[in-house]
């Protein structure tokens, strides 16, 4: 169980103009901004539940991540996970959780992967039956039997990806923490990843907190998404709260030809070409069979298509409404 | 311990891989140990009498440190710490069950000894097979030699730990260039890198005798070759066991005051 309450964090930064003549002044004095990465945040987190924490960049979603595994202390507030404190009881905390920094490697750059594996089990002292318990079970989920004696560098970023996943579930955290996962990865990478950590979650009922820009991560793998700006949580909420949050706004496209098109209320012509045409409708003023129908009686219509907005676009919605 | 252990295991199997680097400095140990001990025969010739240690004692003191030269360089930093700190990845290791001070020194020890190991065999070799006075000698005494191995072991520790404090600097500094310079032209003169200690003035000598600089590689040198008694050998080993934890000590208490204002930046 995850339990964070006002927790703060304020980072100092140095800044000043541009210019050689500015350069030389800062070195007598320096102009310092104090810029509020988090600010009073709380949530908590029950044990198996799958978290989706997304903001744009810079929200504040890597300082939480950094405070929940000990390697940040912040400023003020409590964060409590199983009744450990990550900043004071560090090295105790840090052997129930697995971390992966997207951006970052754990793996040893020119030695085989399997002795950088062998690495983590002496540093979190894993009993060697367990240990080669699940390093047989996460080599066949991630199909690794083919790079576990390569050199890192030697890897694509997606047989990388993989393995540092692996790396950091091979002492059987109960808490996940991925910042990013799936970062810079191709769609079938992609995809092996989720189904991944979806059965990681099942099985064991390990509790996965997620960072990500990819809203199909978080359409894929979270019941419960965390949105954070400006450093407060924003929106906290089951992922279709988002949905039902985000517009009543449908896109509709139309193959047609003498088109003629009169004003009805709720619909909005985006885009014209010769043969088609892109609308967009909100429900709640007129509905999808009216438009449909007024539709109809401007234009010969040869095919007709209706979406709901995409993960993506609502995001982008609920950003700019909360203006961050 | 056990976990340690294997960080120095990894980070010396890594280091191993780098073969072609040993090679070259075994050539370049090789010459620049042949161009000191000729000019420094340059000096032996004009007035032996000055120098107070012999001339074939020297050659013993350049070709030992020639061999070892990667155990006592400071300049020869893990370049992969100070990566960790500006770059971030230090957050991994903080996220482990692991002390971040235990995990360098091992780092930093594995490294120069793994470099060590693949330079010096064929350094003692070929000068040991040079003819006297040129050549490197045995340790006059059995004795000798083995304190020579005990104050070899604690000079790994000095150094070590006095590299220590250059990478906890870039905690403060971000760039550790500047620090590193300072620290390294200091050091190679008040080790006895370019001129072995017994050859500065006695009141210089007796007061750098006492920093731990004297306690890096010129306590076993002359150790080696004779120039200590084994009276004066053993103060200066219990004066290098004295810095071992003295620099211990000041680097984990100035690593844990910096790990509270950690900020790792950027992801």
């Amino acid at each position: 169980m995850i339990e964070l309450q006002n927790i703060s964090k304020t980072y100092k930064v140095a800044r000043r103009n541009a210019g050689g003549l500015q350069a030389l002044k800062s070195l007598f004095h320096r102009n310092y901004t104090y810029i509020k990465a988090l600010d009073q945040i709380s949530f908590s987190i029950q044990d198996g539940e799958m978290v989706g924490y997304i903001g744009p960049n810079g929200a504040g979603k890597s300082s939480t991540i950094k405070i929940m595994s000990g390697i940040l202390t912040p400023d003020s507030g409590t964060c409590k996970i199983d009744n450990l404190v990550p900043w004071k009881q560090r090295k105790t905390h840090v052997h129930n959780i697995g971390v992966v920094f997207g951006q970052r490697s754990q793996l040893w750059w020119d030695v085989p992967i399997i002795d950088s594996f062998e690495l983590l089990r002496d540093i979190y002292e894993i009993n060697p039956i367990r240990y080669r318990k699940n390093l047989e079970e996460l080599t066949e989920m991630l199909f690794l039997t083919d790079i576990l004696k390569t050199p890192a560098r030697l890897l694509s970023l997606g047989q990388r990806m993989r393995c540092e996943i692996a790396a950091s579930l091979l002492h059987d955290p109960k808490i996940l923490f991925l910042d990013e996962p799936t970062i810079g990865l191709d769609a079938v990478s992609k995809l092996a990843v989720r189904d991944f950590i979806r059965h990681r979650n099942q099985v064991y009922h390990t509790t996965v907190i997620l960072t990500t820009h990819d809203m199909q991560d978080i359409e894929a793998l979270t019941e419960r998404i965390l949105l954070i700006g400006h450093g407060q949580i924003l929106l906290d909420g089951p992922i279709e709260t988002l949905k039902e949050h985000g517009s009543s706004v449908r896109k509709l496209h139309i193959d047609c030809h003498n088109l003629d098109f009169k004003p009805f209320p709720g619909l909005v012509m985006v885009d014209r070409h010769s043969a088609s045409a892109d609308f967009t409708l909100d429900t709640a003023i007129s509905s999808v069979s009216d438009a449909i129908n007024h539709l109809n009686r401007c234009a010969q219509i040869d095919d007709l298509s209706v979406t709901a907005a995409t993960a993506e676009e609502l995001v982008v919605s609920l950003y700019q409404e909360f203006a961050i | 311990m056990k976990k340690y252990f294997s960080f120095f295991r990894i980070r010396f199997i890594s280091g191993l891989s780098y073969r072609a680097a040993a090679w070259s400095g075994v050539v370049t140990q090789f010459f620049w140990g042949t161009m000191l001990i000729l000019s420094f025969q340059a000096f032996y010739r004009t007035d032996p009498a000055s120098f107070t240690m012999d001339f074939s004692a020297l050659c013993s003191y350049i070709w030992i440190q020639q061999a070892f030269l990667s155990l006592f360089t400071l300049w020869r930093l893990d370049n992969s710490i100070f990566t960790a700190i500006r770059n971030g990845d230090i957050a991994y290791e903080l996220a482990r069950p692991i002390g971040l001070y235990e995990t360098w020194l091992s780092k930093d020890i594995a490294s120069c000894t793994s470099s060590a190991f693949l330079r010096c065999i064929p350094v003692i070799i070929l000068s040991s097979l040079l003819p006297a006075p040129y050549g490197l000698k045995l340790p006059t005494t059995v004795l000798a030699g083995g304190l020579f191995l005990i104050s070899i072991s604690l000079s790994i520790l000095v150094v070590s730990s006095f590299r220590m404090l250059i990478y906890i600097s870039t905690f403060h500094t971000l760039n550790p260039s500047g620090i590193r310079v300072i620290a390294v032209s200091f050091c190679d003169f008040l080790s006895g890198q370019i001129i072995p200690l017994p050859f500065f003035p006695d009141q210089v000598r007796s007061i750098v005798e006492l920093t731990p600089f004297a306690a890096m590689q010129s306590s076993p040198f002359l150790i080696y070759n004779g120039t200590y008694t084994t009276e004066k050998a053993l103060l200066m080993i219990g004066l290098q066991i004295f810095w071992v934890f003295m620099l211990l000590f000041l680097g984990k208490l100035w690593l844990s005051r910096s790990l509270h204002k950690v900020i790792v930046q950027g992801g």
